[in-house]
């Protein structure tokens, strides 16, 4: 390995996530573990039809319940239009909804919420609510939604706050168009053309915590909002901006949080509870049941993907020509920024000289998509890797050899990187770190990747035949030039130390990651010496929130600064007490010592010292870090699977992941994320669906019906790092929490492919689905 | 129309008032056992899940009344922090314990499955979790740390 790696004394090592403990003993961490008294508690009547105006709303008998304490609908909420979109001000994504709107766009559409006593009374008033509806046609097929006669959003109002592309008139929430080289002399250039298109589904994040907020009055009557969210920050400036009231009378703390994976980067809970709290003056609760959680709580942008590429001979690409259509739903949250994902987290991935992005967003009847770990990013390589073995094929190179000659390199870069941002222009950016090939052949060799023919005609019977499949992904590490990430620590009296984040733990480990990075530059212990608090918008300072794939890199970078401050804070003081030349002292152990002279203040002492005695001070520092790259992250992924081909079961046998992160702060977690997200990525291929009736109601909206991996789906799964060194991130490190959910729905596909000789681009890839494109595959043979 | 009912929680004889309406989980968590978390309310995603008489069940399908004069162990009742459960200590050290929302049902399954069954198989531990979804970790890790825990609890080393 021709990059270098980082070996650190805590970086690199499996410590222990400092609040596993705790978690594993049930300790009441979660939103939902504190009592409060008198609390009141809220239910939503939701919108039985999919595209409708409330024409009249009668909620005299459900106020009149007794146990009920208020009932909010768009004739009493704020007006206030907005996005639930947690991004950054200004927000990428269009204002175009309210709290209730008189206009309902899909089924489960927020159409008024009680609050009452208890949750029966809640659910009892619900039913007590009197609504009358001009149901309108509504519009489904997102391939057919730009410039329909059925227009979603004709209230005349909605805006993007950001100078871009938006035509609610058409449904047209998002219009992209980048393009680099010339295409037609590509296609020119070409010996072979391939072009396909796939379809991706609607799939729930499914945290096993639903969302859930407590918002109460303090003391002093500042509003506080005890949330399950990935952005308090963003959910604080949105409950002021929604509730007009400052940003300085709004806390929002988040305690633990029970999964998010973009789920909660949406803003649904908080504001009708805060909503409630404000009118009430007590407690209010807002807890989704799973059932709306898969109706309400966003899914993965739906997208039809078409890509045309061209191929020499020799293996060079010469044209990639992506085309994007994408269902936002019924409201526009990430439409634009999930688009440009599509594009700019595929494209860059090959060598190819003449690329076009044409990408649309457009509204439908159907609920909201919003964040989805992958954003976009899954969907295009659903296309993007299907092609790649596909041209490999053309031109009889193995496919593996095909990503091998083709892939970006380190110190390379590609003209999408400036072409295509988070739905504006991009930043250019060199690959400073690319483990690919080694991802590729390690991954290869561990699947037995190059004796497999052998392997396959071993185990084929009649019915059953193995198969083996091969993807690539890329992600990024933050936004550039947009993400913003800040850390407070001080120092106390026995030398250890408070490490205050605004990077939000939802899970992921990031507290201990980021006292990993801490404990690293200041030669501290872990468990002894920090205490990791995140995040308080009281107490923490700011931090954009946990989303793109940019706290280890970006919120990790601030740490690292911070530390380094601190670092120098105390060798500063030590000089001074000790009469000695800076310059001449060092950390060594938990200790400033002259080795010299042998002299040695310990932290024990400097925190005593600083506090209570000499030249007294707080040791103590704020910093933080603007992003100006996304560096990759890479992966590969191999599967094996077998196909019966009488009942279309695909059966995963053996999936690897060898991953490229940069260098692993903590390996155990970088497993953790990577195989829990190809674990989704596996479920979202083979058997997660959103199945709608013709009205647009989700039919199955429960576990029991949307069916999501558990243990004994298993596959052996088994990840392999490849340490690398970034030189722009902390320690060398990029993000991974991300890529690895992209991967399974091309390389099972690709896999399938290799098993029976049939092509499937529309996943899930069910047993219906694939019997079905078997007899097609027949069919077309014999005609 | 309140009722009483005779329970023993982690080894503790309570008197509980309950309606007879109420379900389990509601009934825990209003008597502090927060570790009994509130996923699905419908059986299907196994965070609730406790021990009943030796069995690993789900407190949001069950009715309150139906644990009357029944042994219950909950989370908080299966290790301390000076000395957690081998299973507590197992999910800690292979670092499978992600947003942790599922762990406590986890934990109570696979504690059930080793209350019966000291040498599970790896298909024994895959089957004894099958009721407990895990969004976060992929199960591969809890798995492994399952057998690692009932080779501790054997008298192995790990």
């Amino acid at each position: 390995m021709s990059q270098n790696v980082f070996k650190g004394r805590v970086v690199g090592k499996s410590v222990a996530k400092i609040d596993a403990l705790s978690l594993a003993m049930g300790k009441p961490l979660f939103t939902d573990d504190v009592d409060f008294k008198n609390m009141a508690h809220v239910k939503l009547l939701r919108s039985p039809h999919a595209h409708a105006i409330i024409t009249e709303i009668d909620t005299r008998e459900a106020e009149n319940l007794p146990g009920v304490l208020g009932v909010l609908t768009h004739k009493n909420a704020s007006q206030v239009l907005h996005t639930t979109a947690g991004q950054g001000y200004p927000e990428p994504s269009p204002y175009d909804t309210r709290l209730f709107n008189k206009k309902v766009k899909y089924v489960g559409d927020r159409v008024a919420a009680v609050a009452a006593k208890s949750i029966e009374i809640a659910e009892e008033a619900i039913k007590l609510i009197h609504v009358k509806y001009e149901v309108l046609e509504p519009i489904f097929d997102w391939d057919k939604s730009l410039g329909n006669e059925i227009v979603i959003h004709n209230e005349g109002d909605a805006k993007f706050l950001i100078p871009v592309f938006y035509d609610p008139s058409k449904n047209h929430v998002s219009h992209i168009d980048a393009e680099v080289g010339d295409l037609d002399k590509g296609f020119a250039e070409a010996t072979f053309i391939v072009d396909l298109t796939v379809r991706n589904h609607q799939a729930q994040h499914c945290p096993l915590e639903p969302h859930v907020s407590i918002a109460y009055l303090d003391e002093h009557d500042r509003l506080v909002v005890r949330t399950a969210t990935q952005v308090p920050f963003h959910a604080r400036r949105i409950i002021a901006q929604v509730l007009n009231i400052p940003i300085s009378k709004v806390r929002v703390i988040k305690p633990r949080i029970g999964g998010g994976f973009g789920s909660k980067q949406e803003i649904v809970t908080e504001l009708i509870a805060a909503s409630f709290t404000l009118q009430l003056k007590r407690p209010v609760k807002l807890e989704f049941t799973r059932k709306e959680e898969f109706i309400s709580a966003r899914t993965r942008h739906p997208m039809t993907t078409r890509l045309k590429a061209g191929v020499k001979k020799d293996g060079t690409i010469t044209t990639l020509d992506m085309k994007v259509t994408s269902n936002t739903g019924a409201y526009g949250t990430h439409g634009l920024t999930v688009l440009s994902n599509t594009g700019s987290k595929t494209l860059p991935l090959y060598h190819c000289d003449n690329i076009r992005f044409i990408g649309d967003t457009v509204y439908t009847n159907l609920p909201v998509a919003g964040a989805y770990r992958g954003y976009g990013g899954t969907q295009a390589v659903l296309a993007m890797e299907i092609v790649i073995d596909e041209l490999a094929s053309k031109i009889r190179m193995d496919p593996a050899e095909f990503r091998l000659k083709n892939h970006i390199k380190s110190g390379e870069t590609s003209p999408i990187f400036k072409a295509l941002g988070e739905g504006t222009e991009g930043v250019e950016q060199t690959v400073g770190s690319c483990g690919l090939s080694d991802c590729i052949k390690q991954g290869a060799d561990a699947i037995g990747w190059w004796s497999r023919d052998e392997h396959k005609k071993k185990y084929n019977t009649e019915t059953k035949k193995r198969g083996f499949g091969l993807g690539c992904i890329m992600q990024g590490s933050s936004i550039p030039n947009v993400d913003m990430a800040a850390a407070y620590a001080k120092m106390n009296d026995d030398g250890s130390f408070n490490l205050l984040v605004g990077a939000t733990d939802l899970g992921t480990g990031s507290d201990t990651i980021l006292a990993q990075i801490f404990a690293e530059v200041l030669n501290l212990d872990i468990e002894s010496d920090i205490i990791v608090l995140s995040s308080d918008t009281d107490i923490t300072p700011f931090d954009k929130g946990a989303y793109a794939s940019s706290t280890t890199y970006l919120s990790g970078m601030a740490v690292k600064n911070l530390a380094e401050k601190i670092k120098k804070q105390l060798l500063d003081y030590a000089a001074k007490l000790l009469y000695l030349p800076v310059d001449e002292l060092e950390l060594a152990g938990k200790a400033v010592v002259h080795p010299k002279t042998k002299k040695t203040l310990n932290f024990a002492e400097i925190g005593t010292k600083a506090l209570y005695t000499d030249n007294q001070q707080q040791i103590g520092a704020a910093a933080s870090e603007l992003s100006k790259k996304s560096p990759p992250p890479f992966c590969a992924h191999f599967a094996e699977v077998e196909v019966d081909i009488e009942t279309g079961k695909v059966k995963v046998l053996r999936y690897i992941a060898a991953v490229d992160c940069g260098t692993p702060i903590n390996p155990k977690l970088v497993i953790g994320q990577t195989e829990g997200a190809l674990v989704n990525g596996i479920g979202y291929a083979l058997s997660e669906r959103y199945l709608f009736n013709a009205q647009g109601r989700m039919l199955n909206p429960s576990f029991g019906n949307y069916k999501i991996m558990t243990s004994i789906d298993l596959p052996e799964i088994e990840t392999i790092i490849v340490k690398t060194y970034e030189p722009t991130g902390p320690f060398g490190a990029k993000s991974i929490a991300e890529p690895n959910i992209s991967g399974p729905m091309p390389c099972l596909s690709n896999a399938i492919f290799d098993a029976i000789g049939v092509r499937i681009t529309e996943p899930p890839y069910t047993p219906d689905r694939v019997l079905k494109a078997i007899q097609e595959n027949r069919q077309r043979r014999n005609n | 129309m309140m009722r009483e009912i005779n329970v023993t929680i982690n080894g503790e004889a309570k008197v509980l008032t309950i309606e007879p309406n109420e379900l389990l989980i509601d009934i825990l968590r209003r008597e502090g056992y927060k570790g009994v978390k509130r996923g699905c309310d419908e059986g299907t995603c196994g965070s609730c899940t406790i021990i009943l008489n030796g069995r690993a069940v789900k407190t949001c399908i069950l009715l309150a009344a139906q644990a009357h004069k029944s042994s219950i162990t909950t989370i908080e009742g299966i290790g301390t922090r000076d000395n957690p459960h081998p299973l507590q200590q197992a999910f800690v050290d292979e670092g499978t314990v992600q947003c942790g929302f599922c762990i406590p049902g986890i934990l109570l399954s696979a504690k059930a499955l080793l209350d019966r069954n000291p040498s599970p198989t790896k298909d024994d531990v895959k089957i004894a979790l099958d009721g407990n979804l895990c969004r976060c970790t992929g199960y591969s890790g809890q798995i492994k740390a399952v057998l690692k825990a009932a080779s501790v609890m054997r008298g192995g080393t790990t």
